[in-house]
């Protein structure tokens, strides 16, 4: 190991995230590698090593004959201190170099307050930050991610997005690179011919022309780019590449267990959600597929914990027969079966008893609004019965541990609607006290409230997000209608959620505040310890931007939006007519239920869900 | 007791003593292992470390104890396929001897001066350490305290070797235990000229009461 590097790990916390060497990693020989790339993550080590999508990529590439694909995560403010005053390059875990010596960048991007990290780790690399300061075909920076259906505010950074499911798309590009760097191309030759791929954006192929009011005009597309980008999905699931032989981290991560996607999309369609729209359409995998993927993930890793994960796991159509198999595989090896994000119906239910997994964590809902009508607006089907029948059941199992989220400022929210949060705690307070087999040992009820954020690809993406000031009376209003002094109440800043805000439906004059906020030290946005309100305002100051055109302004339904080049395959006159629904507070059926012509399977061949 | 000696080097002395014990759940479950699980609502498998490392520290004499249900046969070669860069278990064997036998500990110190070692520093470090007695502050649970080291030092030996000075010590490894790290804080105290630049600790050997090799 380079010494210097040496010398200043006994100073930083967690030194074992920033050395690599973990079991499995991926070691290739440097002189059989004509390009190599840096996968970074543009947050901690624990972080990114949780995220599938990371997982999935690294191993893609890595199977690619001549390519070698090594890690990069950002650094915590005490080893970047350490980096920059010893003069040590940003560098890939797995050989130890700087990410000046990679041929591409890539950055896989999944919340929105970890834009500046993306800046900071390029600075930290010694790669000029602005994509226009890249003149070659080296250091070629792209993305792609949950989080970059709406790219504008990264796009004067990063030189194309991959927009997407990546398992197919991440390879042609990686691939054209490859003969793009064996014919000496040029930046520009390289970035016309990747801006042909399907589900590829290159931004400044585009033109953005603003009005008076400062509403976008038009998007004029240059060098023939396409008018649309679609993103990429995988036809059939089984068929994406799923590996099982993957790095098992030296140190706890988030999400320290084997993690078994059994499917894509989900059926729900609650109308805040952005991946419930942007991950469409549904499709699962095999339950035969997904058993053996699950045994050879535990046994080639060694962990004694196993998540089906998905955003909705309890809709996952096969649930019933994996989650037996299984058990049975887990049991007798003493292996525990997690299942997070499971609704509160019957099956569920029934299965999370089974498992007595609630023990551990107690019980979780998101019913996300206090009354039916808003859950309605919302299209969140989950009932008060459900969510009571299940409290009562768990009391009487002597579970005795409930956690409950909902979102204040939310469309059409009224004060009777926080107040039926606190109705609704109350309810299952009084089910507690009717069902409870030990109260000796009282109860806890946990709420948390966010700020509702509105989000592109959503039918909320036109919405007014509202003032910190009301969130806070709403905040405070429930506060004090808390049913019982022993509920614990918490409640998401304003602050962070407002800048979420700025950013999810930010254009790209947004690109000159985030850099502005980085040069004021901005980073590690999404953690309390540097999040910092302060140096953001004085950036948009700064910048004269305005950070409540994003926000409380909300966007015309006919305003040309910022990210309108980009589709997800649902059709905004969708988006529109689900708005339509939540005024009028009426639900639209789950996908399996019925099908309501969102638009998304016509990226299927065959142009038929699998719901 | 069920035993195993095992070394960790390179980028492994980076993991914490947590780290480490994970490290080797998982690993026994990759080597086809199912171990001992404690009994209650979280089962636990059973690994201990006799004596926990510092994070930073190499070591090629650790010892870790472990339990099984059933008897399995386990050789090093079948732990080392399945460890990362820089575990490699040396040898697996059963013991009865008691971990409280376990009493001293020797290491070594390879001290780096990026100029050069001063002059005389190595005469005044063998001084300083085979004086009557050796200050330095140590964090307790009341705040720092001046303590007493010099009785834990059973022996030390020094040489200078390409700018570096090697300090090879048996100190007292359990109640009480002795960091090496305070060993450097004690030339920094005592002689702020001869504080080395960067140190590397190692840990060589473990010892019972009587001075043999412990295991």
């Amino acid at each position: 190991m380079n010494e210097r590097l040496e010398r200043i790990l006994p100073k930083v916390q967690k030194p074992a995230r920033y050395v690599g060497g973990e079991y499995r990693q991926t070691l290739k020989n440097k002189a059989q590698i004509d390009v190599r790339v840096a996968f970074c993550f543009p947050d901690t080590y624990e972080i990114g090593m949780s995220n599938l999508g990371v997982r999935i990529l690294y191993a893609v590439m890595n199977r690619m004959e001549g390519v070698w694909c090594e890690r990069v995560f950002a650094p915590w403010g005490d080893m970047e201190e350490e980096l920059r005053k010893n003069r040590i390059p940003l560098y890939a875990l797995e050989s130890g170099d700087a990410l000046s010596a990679f041929d591409m960048i890539a950055f896989s991007v999944g919340y929105e307050m970890s834009y500046t990290n993306i800046l900071n780790m390029l600075d930290l690399g010694g790669i000029p930050r602005r994509a226009a300061d890249r003149k070659g075909l080296e250091h070629m920076v792209f993305a792609g991610g949950a989080c970059t259906y709406n790219p504008e505010p990264l796009v004067d950074f990063i030189d194309f997005f991959s927009l997407g499911e990546g398992e197919e798309l991440t390879e042609e590009i990686v691939s054209l690179y490859q003969k793009a760097k064996r014919e000496a191309w040029s930046k520009e030759a390289f970035l016309l011919a990747v801006s042909r791929l399907d589900g590829v954006y290159v931004p400044s192929f585009y033109e953005h022309a603003y009005n008076e009011d400062g509403t976008l005009r038009s998007i004029t597309p240059l060098h023939g780019a396409p008018t649309q980008v679609t993103k990429r999905i995988m036809q059939k699931l089984d068929d994406a590449l799923y590996p099982t032989d993957i790095i098992v981290p030296n140190t706890e991560i988030v999400h320290d267990r084997s993690n078994l996607e059994v499917m894509r999309g989900c059926i729900r369609g609650c109308r805040f959600c952005q991946a419930g729209f942007t991950y469409r359409p549904v499709r699962p995998r095999s339950p035969e597929l997904l058993l053996q993927q699950a045994i050879e993930l535990l046994e080639n890793s060694g962990c004694h914990e196993i998540t089906l994960s998905s955003l909705s796991t309890s809709d996952y159509k096969y649930l019933p027969v994996l989650a037996q198999q299984m058990q049975d595989y887990c049991t007798p090896r003493k292996i525990n079966l997690s299942l997070p994000s499971l609704r509160a119906d019957n099956f569920s239910r029934e299965l999370m008893l089974r498992l007595q997994q609630v023990r551990k964590s107690g019980l979780t809902f998101a019913p996300e609004a206090g009354t039916q009508r808003l859950r309605d607006a919302i299209n969140k089907n989950v009932t008060e019965e459900e969510i009571l029948e299940t409290c009562s059941i768990a009391f009487e199992g002597g579970w005795n541990n409930v956690k409950l989220y909902f979102m204040l400022g939310l469309p059409t929210e009224t004060d009777e609607d926080v107040l039926g949060i606190a109705a609704l705690v109350y309810k299952i307070l009084k089910t507690w006290r009717e069902h409870a087999s030990n109260k000796k040992r009282g109860v806890r009820i946990h709420v948390a409230t966010a700020f509702f954020v509105p989000k592109p690809f959503t039918p909320f993406q036109w919405e007014k997000q509202i003032t910190p000031e009301e969130y806070v009376r709403r905040q405070k209003l429930l506060k004090d209608n808390m049913p019982s002094k022993s509920i614990e109440y918490n409640w998401h800043a304003s602050d962070l959620s407002r800048l979420e805000a700025v950013l999810a439906r930010g254009d790209r004059r947004l690109c000159a505040v985030l850099e502005e906020a980085v040069d004021r030290g901005a980073k590690l946005d999404g953690w309390d310890e540097y999040f910092s309100y302060q140096t953001w305002l004085d950036s948009f100051a700064a910048c004269g931007v305005d950070p409540d055109f994003y926000t409380t302004r909300g966007y015309g339904v006919d305003e040309l939006l910022p990210w309108s080049v980009i589709s997800d395959g649902v059709r905004t006159s969708f988006l529109k007519s689900e708005r339509e629904r939540a005024y009028r507070n009426e639900t639209t059926p789950d996908c399996r239920t019925k099908c309501s012509g969102c638009g998304a399977s016509c990226l299927l061949e065959g142009g038929k869900c699998d719901a | 007791m069920r035993r195993m000696l095992f070394e960790k080097t390179g980028t492994a002395i980076w993991m914490s003593h947590l780290d480490t014990m994970r490290l080797m759940q998982r690993a026994f479950r990759r080597a086809g292992v199912v171990l001992h699980h404690s009994q209650g609502y979280t089962p636990h498998a059973y690994v201990s470390m006799l004596l926990p490392l510092s994070v930073g520290t190499e070591s090629i004499c650790e010892i870790m104890e472990y339990a099984l249900d059933a008897e399995i046969a386990i050789t090093p070669e079948d732990m080392n396929a399945v460890l990362p860069q820089g575990v490699r278990v040396l040898a697996v064997y059963e013991s009865d001897r008691k971990a409280k036998h376990l009493t001293e500990l020797s290491v070594l110190l390879t001290m780096r001066y990026d100029h050069g070692v001063p002059d005389g520093a190595e005469a005044r470090i063998d001084a300083l350490l085979n004086g009557s007695e050796l200050l330095v502050e140590k964090r307790t649970k009341r705040g720092m305290e001046e303590t007493d080291i010099r009785p834990m030092i059973r022996k030390t030996a020094l040489s200078v070797e390409n700018g570096e000075i090697l300090l090879t010590a048996r100190i007292s490894a359990q109640n009480p235990s002795l960091n090496p790290a305070l060993l450097t804080a004690a030339i920094e105290r005592y002689f702020p000229q001869d504080k080395p630049d960067f140190v590397r600790y190692r840990r060589l050997e473990i010892y019972d009461e009587d001075g043999a090799v412990f295991r």
